[in-house]
């Protein structure tokens, strides 16, 4: 289980986060939205211990991330996949060295490594791709690559940060499957970030909307499309409540 | 205010600095990470650079022989030319000019890289998959560069020498037996494994400043550029520190 307690995060003069506090359950699709720029990404970077709150603490399985001595982060980041926005591939590797990397750490020979990579691009329906450099590869096979690379850990989570963002609604859609298809065959606990609404409910058991640096609001799929909260409607609507005194965005 | 800013700037640096020497040592100890990208760093940076560092070091031979011969005139006997340019090469000229052309080659391309790959999260894809990016990336560039530079100045040196002499015998009218006489009056043994230590730890500066600016590197191309340029001034200006150093700690 990951749990958000009081993570606060500036960046110089802005802070980036307030106070998320924000509990992520087993075995389900947690999608955190929010306007651009929201720190949705910071958040999830925390997750894998890429930065320090200021202040409070995100726990992961019962572990305070950046209380973690140097094994004890490795052996948790073993147990996260993470999906990076622009699938930040090594451009001296290709697809199938990319997708293997991770495994070589996990202490696989060079069979079970091969084998795994198959299995990890077959499931992205990238089979004949593995000898292709990313340079060679369009946004959204670089994607899929991406996920694959996070899958071939087999990992506890996956973290999924922007997944469909710049992608065309067919890829968009195949995504979507891909993502449903990962936690569904894994059993992953998924952690999506994105401010693609049809993407989100498609994939999320729950939603988290974070606004200003806090979650204002987290739940089922249903309460967050039937939320009371304005914040939320406006961005569900995708304009300024004007109508019931609410006002724009701030 | 001032004070504090700089005090707090201090505070930082030291703290990088005793970080950056942590992660070294708990890198050299991965072995399994760094040594399958050893030998192609040596090739990258090392192989791939003999061609700069040979261009420099004829030239360098060349117009040490000519420079030479003319304070040389009456004065002084002209088989000196053979040993200025044998000790010139051997001592300062060889490892301090390869170092430099190395500075600006293998220091930028390191540092590109590296910044590229920040920028565009590679670095944080490497730590998301519980690899250390020092013991991926820096430690074989670091080694790498430290066991080649010696290698390339060590060829770098005696074409060096050997473009003086064919320039001494072909230009000046000195025979090749009276440049031999110049070149072994003076010689020690200690003017080669000198100009050798010196380029070990020129090479491990140059490297180091590359992997240090790439990894710190921000803000896009911009920030790649910038890091770049950093790690090519600072690399070129540790050669000159370190040059003084051994001057005054082997001489």
């Amino acid at each position: 289980m990951i749990q958000f307690e009081q993570v606060a995060k500036r960046f110089g003069s802005r802070q980036v986060l307030d106070a998320v506090t924000l509990a992520i359950p087993e075995g389900q699709t947690t999608v955190l939205m929010g306007y651009s720029g929201t720190g949705k990404s910071v958040a999830l970077k925390h997750i894998v211990g890429l930065l320090e709150p200021d202040a409070g603490r995100v726990v992961v399985d019962g572990q305070v991330v950046h209380e973690l001595g140097y094994e004890e982060l490795m052996e948790l980041r073993r147990r996260i996949g993470y999906v990076f926005q622009f699938a930040a591939l090594f451009d001296s590797l290709n697809v199938a060295e990319n997708v293997g990397l991770g495994l070589q750490r996990q202490g696989l020979d060079r069979d079970a490594i091969a084998v795994r990579v198959a299995e990890s691009l077959r499931l992205v329906e990238l089979d004949d791709a593995g000898v292709r450099y990313p340079a060679e590869l369009s946004g959204g096979m670089r994607k899929r690559v991406g996920i694959a690379r996070a899958i071939a850990l087999r990992p506890r989570y996956i973290l999924y940060d922007e997944p469909t963002t710049g992608l065309d609604p067919v890829t968009t859609t195949a995504m979507n499957d891909l993502m449903i298809r990962a936690r569904r065959e894994l059993g992953a606990t998924s952690v999506v970030v994105t401010h693609d609404l049809s993407s989100a409910f498609t994939v999320a058991d729950r939603i988290a909307f974070l606004y200003e640096g806090r979650i204002r609001q987290a739940g089922t799929v249903a309460e967050f499309r039937e939320s009371s909260d304005h914040r939320v409607r406006e961005f569900i609507a995708g304009r300024p409540e004007t109508e019931s005194g609410a006002g724009g965005r701030a | 205010m001032t004070e504090s800013v700089a005090h707090s700037r201090l505070h930082d640096s030291l703290a990088l600095s005793g970080r950056w020497v942590i992660e070294a040592r708990r890198a050299l100890g991965d072995i399994a990470t760094w040594r399958p990208q050893l030998v192609p760093q040596m090739k990258r940076l090392g192989v791939d650079s003999v061609p700069v560092a040979l261009f420099l070091a004829v030239f360098t031979g060349m117009v040490l022989a000519l420079l030479s011969s003319y304070m040389f005139t009456r004065a002084i006997p002209l088989y000196f030319v053979g040993t200025l340019v044998s000790k010139a090469v051997m001592l300062e000229l060889g490892p301090v000019l390869t170092g430099m052309a190395l500075a600006g080659r293998v220091g930028a391309n390191v540092a590109a890289e590296l910044g590229t790959m920040r920028v565009t999260e590679q670095i944080d894809a490497l730590e998301t998959l519980a690899i250390s990016p020092h013991a991926y990336l820096v430690t074989p560039r670091v080694l790498a560069a430290t066991l080649m530079f010696p290698v390339v100045t060590a060829m770098a040196m005696a074409v060096g020498v050997l473009s003086g002499w064919f320039t001494a015998v072909n230009i000046l009218d000195l025979s090749s037996a009276e440049f031999l006489r110049g070149a072994q009056q003076f010689y020690k043994v200690k003017d080669i494994w000198f100009g050798l230590v010196k380029s070990a730890s020129f090479g491990t500066a140059v490297a180091t400043m590359g992997c240090f600016q790439g990894l710190h590197a921000r803000g896009g191309a911009e920030g790649v550029g910038k890091a770049t340029t950093r790690a090519v001034v600072l690399g070129c200006q540790a050669i000159l520190v370190l040059d003084a150093f051994w001057a005054l700690v082997l001489l």
